[in-house]
C-alpha cells in the first residue's frame, strides 16, 4: 500500500512565499499573545504555589468548592475542573507569600466540613519559592545546553566541517562567558541571566552560521526556533499551563523536529551531487517530494500514539501530549515549507528560478557548480521581507565572484 | 546459511532470552526464595506517581543550628571562666556567630586570651575594646570553616535523625537522600497517612526544662513588669471532649536548666488513674545526675517541661528524682503519645526543618495512572502495529516484531537499572509516555529502510541487492535523525527531576533500542528468510 505515489511532484518551493507569510503570521500572533499575557502561564513548578487535586463523589462545581474554602480566606485560589471525567477539580494557589506548608492539609480539613467524606484528595503538590527558583534555573539551563549541543552537532554533521563546528563551539562558549561576566556585574534575577544566555547562544549561533556560510545549519536552526516559538504561542493563546512536563515536551520537540529536517537535507545533498544541470530550487523540490512519503509516515505514526496519549493518558499526560502534537505538526510543516526553501534565501542559493525554464543551451558550460550566485540581470527580486538580507548577500557575492569555489 | 548469519541469529536469540530472564521477577508472582538467588534483577520499580506516596524536600535551618551551637559554647565558656576565676559579665551569644565577653578586670586579659586560644580554636578573637571602669569588651567570632562545619554536621545529623524516625514509624522502602545545599529528599512510597508522617519527620522535638517563676502573676504581668531573667510562655490544654485547645499564660525563668539531648529512651504508658496516655523518658547517666541535681535543688517548685517552645506541662517537683526518668503529660491521644515517643527516641533535630517541596499522590490516583498508562500503550501499540501491517505487509509484520522487541528491551533494562542501588531508576507516568512515544518514533527507522528498499526495487534491483542498498543508504540517516532526539533526551536526563527524569530514561532507551532492532534485527530476519526460504520477492 502506498499513500504517497512515487512520482509525486508537489510544488513546495513555489508556495514558499505563502508558507513564510503564514509562519510569520503565527509567530507574530505568538509574540502578541505572550506580550498581552505577560509571559507564558507558568505552572507552580516554576512560579511556586500549591495544587490540590480532588475527586468528588457527587457532582459539584467550582463555585461551591471555592465557597467551602472560604474560611481559609483564599481569595487568590483558582478552582477549575480537571480531566474528562467531570468530578475532579484542581485547587491552585500560586506563589503567594503565605506559608504554603500545611496548606494542603488545611484545604482537606476545611473541605471536610462541607463535604464530609464525599471527596478524596488525590494529589497534593507544593513547591516553595526556593525550589521554584531551582526548577526554573534547571529548565532554562536544559534549554540552553540543548541549543548549544545541537548547534555544534548540526554544524559539524551537515557541513562535514568539524573544524568549523569546533570554532563555533568556541565562539559560543566565549560569547556566553562574556555575557555571564557582564551580567554578574549588574543586578537582576538569575532567571534573566540565563534567558540572556539562551538568547546570546541563539544569536551567536545564527550569526556564526550566516558568516561561516553554514546554510543547512542555519536553515535547521531557523526551523527549530520557528517550531518552539509557535508551540509556546499555542500554549499561550489557549492559556494552558507551562509545567516541567511541557518544558520536557519542548526539548523533545527540538530533538524530534530536527529529524525531519535532517532527512530532507540529506536527500537534498545527495541529489545535488548528481543533479547535473538542475537548479537548486528544482532539486530542493524533488528532494522534499521524494522524502514526503517517509515524512508523512513517521509524523503520522508519532501522531497516532500522541493522540492515544492525549485522549487516554489522564490529566497530567494530556497537556504533555498536546504540546508534543502541536510540535510534531508544526515541525513537519516547517521541515517541508520552511527549512528547505530557506536554503534558497542564502547567498549561494539565491532564487534562480529563471534558470529552470532556460535550458542548458542558453548558458555556457560552467566549470563552477551552478549553485554559485551569479549576477544574472534577470535574477528574480527577493521577497520584500528578506530584501535587506538579500542585498547584503548581493554585495557579498559580488565581491566573491572571482573567488572561491563553493560546495 | 553464511556463517556470519548463524552467529547473528544466535546473538539475537540469546539477547531475547536474557531480556525475558530479566523481566521474570516483574512478570512472575510469588516465587520460592531459592529463585531469588538466581535473579539478577528485581521487579520494575514504580515511581511515586504510580505507586502513590509522598515526596518531600526538606531544608535544615542551618543558621539556627549555628546559633544553637554558639549559644551552647557561650554557656560552656561561662563555666570555664568561673573555674579559672576570670571576672566577667555573662558571655552573650549574638547573631552571626559572635560571642561578646566583657571582662571586669584588665588584669584577666592574658588568662582570657589564653583560654580562648586553647579551648576555642573555632573562634577568632578580635581586638578588644576598652570600656570605662577598666572593663574590656572582647568579641569572639566563629571562623568560616567552623561555621560551614557546623552546617554540614547539622544537615548530616538531621538526616540521620529523620532516617531513625522513618524507621521507627515503619514505612516500607523509604528513600532518604541528602541533596546539595543542606537539603534532604524523603520519599515514602505507599504511605497511608501523609499528614502524620510529615508531623513526625518535621518535628524539631527540642525538649527543654525550665523553672516556673511563681513570683509573678502570669495573667497580669506586662513587658514592663516582667522580672529580669524571666519570660512569658503558654501552657497548652486540650479539652478531651471537645478537642479545643486553650492556652494559659505562664511565666518561666528563662534559663534552660536541662535539655533532652541525654534522653536514651521514650515509652508510652497509660495513666491508670485518669486513663490517659503519657510518655516517660529515660536519661543516660549524665542526664540522670543532672536531673537529680535540678530536682533536688528545686523541690516544691514547679518545673516546666517545654517541647519546641510550647509548655507541655508544669508539675510540682514533689521530691528529688534520682531514677533518671521523667514523665511528660499533655492531654495526648494514644497516637500523639506514640508519635512523641518516636520523635524523642530518635532525638531532637539539631535545627528546625522546613518543607521546601511536597508532592503527594494518593494510592487511588496511582492505580488510575497505571491503568491509563497501560491503556494508552496498548491502544497506541495496536494502532501502529495494524498500520505497519497494512502498509508494508509482511515487512510490516517484521517491523512490528521489532517494536515488541523494543518494548521487551526497554522494560528489561528498566528492571536492571531499578535494582541497581546506585541508580534505582523508576518507571513513572511520563516514563510510560516516553515508551509510547518511542513506539511512534521507532517506526521511523523501519520506514526509512523500507522506503529505500522500495525505491531500489522500483529501480529494478533484486531483493537481495535492494535490501543491501536500502539498508546501507538508510543507516547513516537513521543514526543522524535519532542522535538529535537523543541529545535532547540526555540533556533532560541531566537536568530533569523525578518523573521527568523517568521520561528521559525511557526515551533514551527506546531510541537506542529502536535503532538497534531496525538496523540489525530486521536485517537478520530478512537475510534468514531470503537464504533459507529462497524467496523471490519480498512483501514490502
Amino acid at each position: 500500500m502506498e499513500l504517497i505515489k512515487p512520482g509525486i511532484n508537489l510544488d513546495f518551493v513555489g508556495k514558499r512565499k505563502l508558507a513564510f507569510a503564514a509562519s510569520g503570521f503565527l509567530i507574530l500572533l505568538t509574540i502578541v499573545s505572550l506580550f498581552l499575557q505577560g509571559g507564558p502561564n507558568y505552572g507552580i513548578d516554576f512560579a511556586g504555589g500549591i495544587v490540590v487535586q480532588l475527586k468528588f463523589k457527587a457532582p459539584t462545581d467550582a463555585a461551591a468548592i471555592k465557597k467551602a474554602l472560604a474560611p481559609l480566606g483564599m481569595a487568590d485560589a483558582l478552582v477549575q475542573r480537571f480531566g474528562r471525567e467531570g468530578n475532579e477539580f484542581l485547587v491552585r494557589v500560586e506563589r503567594s507569600d503565605r506559608n504554603l506548608d500545611g496548606l494542603g492539609d488545611s484545604i482537606g480539613q476545611t473541605l471536610k466540613k462541607t463535604y464530609q467524606d464525599g471527596f478524596e484528595v488525590r494529589r497534593v503538590e507544593m513547591v516553595g519559592p526556593k525550589v521554584g527558583k531551582d526548577l526554573r534555573k534547571k529548565a532554562l539551563l536544559a534549554i540552553f545546553f540543548s541549543i548549544l549541543l545541537i548547534a555544534v552537532y548540526i554544524s559539524g554533521r551537515f557541513e562535514a566541517k568539524w573544524g568549523l563546528a569546533a570554532l563555533m563551539a568556541g565562539v559560543l562558549a566565549g560569547a556566553t562567558l562574556l555575557v555571564q561576566a557582564f551580567l554578574a556585574g549588574t543586578t537582576g534575577s538569575e532567571d534573566t541571566g540565563i534567558v540572556a544566555l539562551i538568547v546570546t547562544a541563539l544569536v551567536v549561533t545564527l550569526g556564526a552560521c550566516w558568516l561561516l556560510k553554514l546554510r543547512y545549519a542555519l536553515g535547521a536552526i531557523v526551523a527549530l526556533i520557528h517550531d518552539v516559538t509557535i508551540t509556546v504561542g499555542v500554549f499561550s493563546l489557549l492559556d494552558k499551563e507551562v509545567t516541567l512536563a511541557i518544558v520536557a515536551a519542548i526539548l523533545t520537540i527540538i530533538g524530534y523536529s530536527l529529524n525531519d529536517t535532517i532527512i530532507v537535507y540529506d536527500r537534498i545533498r545527495e541529489n545535488l551531487k548528481k543533479a547535473g544541470r538542475k537548479s537548486l530550487d528544482v532539486v530542493i523540490n524533488e528532494s522534499v517530494n521524494q522524502t514526503l512519503s517517509r515524512t508523512i509516515l513517521t509524523s503520522g505514526t508519532t501522531l497516532i500514539v500522541l493522540i492515544c496519549l492525549w485522549i487516554l493518558g489522564g490529566g497530567v499526560i494530556e497537556d504533555f501530549a498536546f504540546a508534543m502534537m502541536v510540535g510534531v505538526v508544526v515541525g513537519t510543516y516547517s521541515s517541508v515549507y520552511v527549512a528547505s526553501p530557506f536554503i534558497l534565501l542564502l547567498p549561494e542559493g539565491r532564487p534562480i528560478l529563471k534558470r529552470a525554464t532556460a535550458p542548458a543551451l542558453a548558458k555556457p558550460a560552467n566549470p563552477r557548480p551552478r549553485l554559485q550566485a551569479a549576477e544574472s540581470p534577470d535574477a528574480e527580486q527577493p521577497e520584500p521581507a528578506t530584501a535587506a538580507k538579500a542585498s547584503a548577500a548581493k554585495k557579498r557575492s559580488r565581491g566573491k565572484r572571482g573567488g572561491r569555489k563553493r560546495k | 546459511m553464511p556463517k556470519n548469519l548463524k552467529l547473528k541469529v544466535a546473538l539475537w536469540s540469546v539477547g531475547i532470552l536474557v531480556a525475558l530472564y530479566l523481566l521474570l521477577p516483574t512478570l512472575g508472582g510469588r516465587m520460592p526464595s531459592w529463585w531469588n538467588t538466581f535473579m539478577v534483577s528485581d521487579r520494575i520499580r514504580l515511581g511515586l506517581d504510580l505507586l502513590g506516596g509522598m515526596h518531600l524536600v526538606l531544608e535544615v535551618d542551618v543558621d539556627k543550628a549555628v546559633e544553637a551551637q554558639v549559644e551552647r559554647m557561650s554557656q560552656e565558656l561561662r563555666r570555664k571562666m568561673q573555674d579559672q576565676k576570670i571576672r566577667a559579665m555573662r558571655p552573650e551569644a549574638e547573631a552571626g556567630g559572635l560571642i561578646k565577653v566583657t571582662l571586669l578586670a584588665k588584669s584577666d586579659q592574658a588568662k582570657f586570651e589564653d583560654l580562648v586560644q586553647r579551648g576555642y580554636p573555632d573562634f577568632s578573637l578580635e581586638q578588644p575594646k576598652d570600656l570605662p571602669d577598666g572593663k574590656m569588651l572582647f568579641t569572639m567570632k566563629l571562623t568560616k570553616q567552623a561555621t560551614s562545619h557546623i552546617r554540614d554536621m547539622a544537615a548530616a545529623q538531621a538526616l540521620e535523625k529523620i532516617r531513625n524516625r522513618v524507621d521507627l514509624v515503619g514505612v516500607g522502602e523509604p528513600d532518604i537522600v541528602p541533596q546539595e545545599g543542606g537539603r534532604i529528599l524523603v520519599q515514602l512510597p505507599d504511605i497511608k497517612d501523609p499528614q502524620r508522617a510529615k508531623a513526625i519527620i518535621g518535628k524539631t522535638a527540642q525538649l527543654t526544662f525550665k523553672l516556673v517563676d511563681d513570683s509573678v502573676d502570669p495573667k497580669s504581668v506586662t513587658k514592663a513588669t516582667m522580672p529580669a531573667g524571666s519570660e512569658l510562655n503558654y501552657l497548652y490544654h486540650r479539652d478531651r471532649a471537645s478537642g479545643r485547645v486553650t492556652k494559659d499564660p505562664i511565666v518561666l525563668r528563662s534559663r534552660v536548666l536541662m535539655t533532652g539531648d541525654t534522653i536514651t529512651d521514650a515509652r508510652v504508658r497509660m495513666d491508670s488513674q485518669y486513663n490517659e496516655p503519657y510518655v516517660t523518658v529515660s536519661f543516660d547517666a549524665r542526664g540522670a545526675s543532672q536531673f537529680a541535681q535540678l530536682t533536688t535543688a528545686n523541690v516544691k517548685k514547679r518545673l516546666a517541661i517545654i517541647l519546641d517552645d510550647k509548655v507541655q506541662s508544669a508539675p510540682v517537683i514533689q521530691e528529688p528524682i534520682t531514677g533518671g526518668e521523667a514523665r511528660i503529660t499533655g492531654d495526648f491521644t494514644m497516637e500523639e503519645a506514640r508519635d512523641l515517643a518516636v520523635v524523642l527516641r530518635s532525638g531532637a533535630l539539631p535545627a528546625p526543618v522546613r518543607i521546601l517541596e511536597e508532592r503527594t499522590v494518593g494510592p487511588s490516583l496511582g492505580m488510575d495512572s497505571i491503568k491509563q498508562g497501560i491503556t494508552s500503550m496498548v491502544v497506541g501499540l495496536a494502532l501502529v502495529v495494524l498500520f505497519m501491517l497494512i502498509y508494508y505487509r509482511w515487512s510490516g509484520l517484521l517491523a512490528d516484531a521489532a517494536l515488541f522487541l523494543n518494548l521487551l528491551f526497554i522494560l528489561a533494562i528498566m528492571a536492571v537499572l531499578g535494582s541497581m542501588e546506585s541508580i534505582r531508576a523508576t518507571l513513572t507516568l511520563p516514563g510510560i509516555a516516553g515508551i509510547i512515544l518511542t513506539i511512534g518514533m521507532a517506526v521511523d527507522a523501519n520506514v526509512l529502510i523500507f522506503e529505500r528498499v522500495r525505491e531500489e526495487l522500483r529501480l529494478g534491483k533484486t531483493p537481495a541487492a535492494a535490501l543491501d542498498a536500502g539498508y546501507s543508504k538508510a543507516i547513516l540517516t537513521i543514526l543522524d535523525a535519532n542522535v538529535t532526539t537523543l541529545i535532547a533526551a540526555l540533556v533532560l536526563l541531566q537536568f530533569g527531576t523525578g518523573p521527568i527524569r523517568g521520561f528521559a530514561v525511557t526515551l533514551s532507551l527506546g531510541l537506542a533500542s529502536s535503532m538497534l532492532t531496525a538496523i540489525t534485527f530486521t536485517r537478520v530476519v530478512f537475510d534468514v528468510v531470503l537464504t533459507r526460504f529462497r524467496v523471490k520477492q519480498i512483501s514490502i
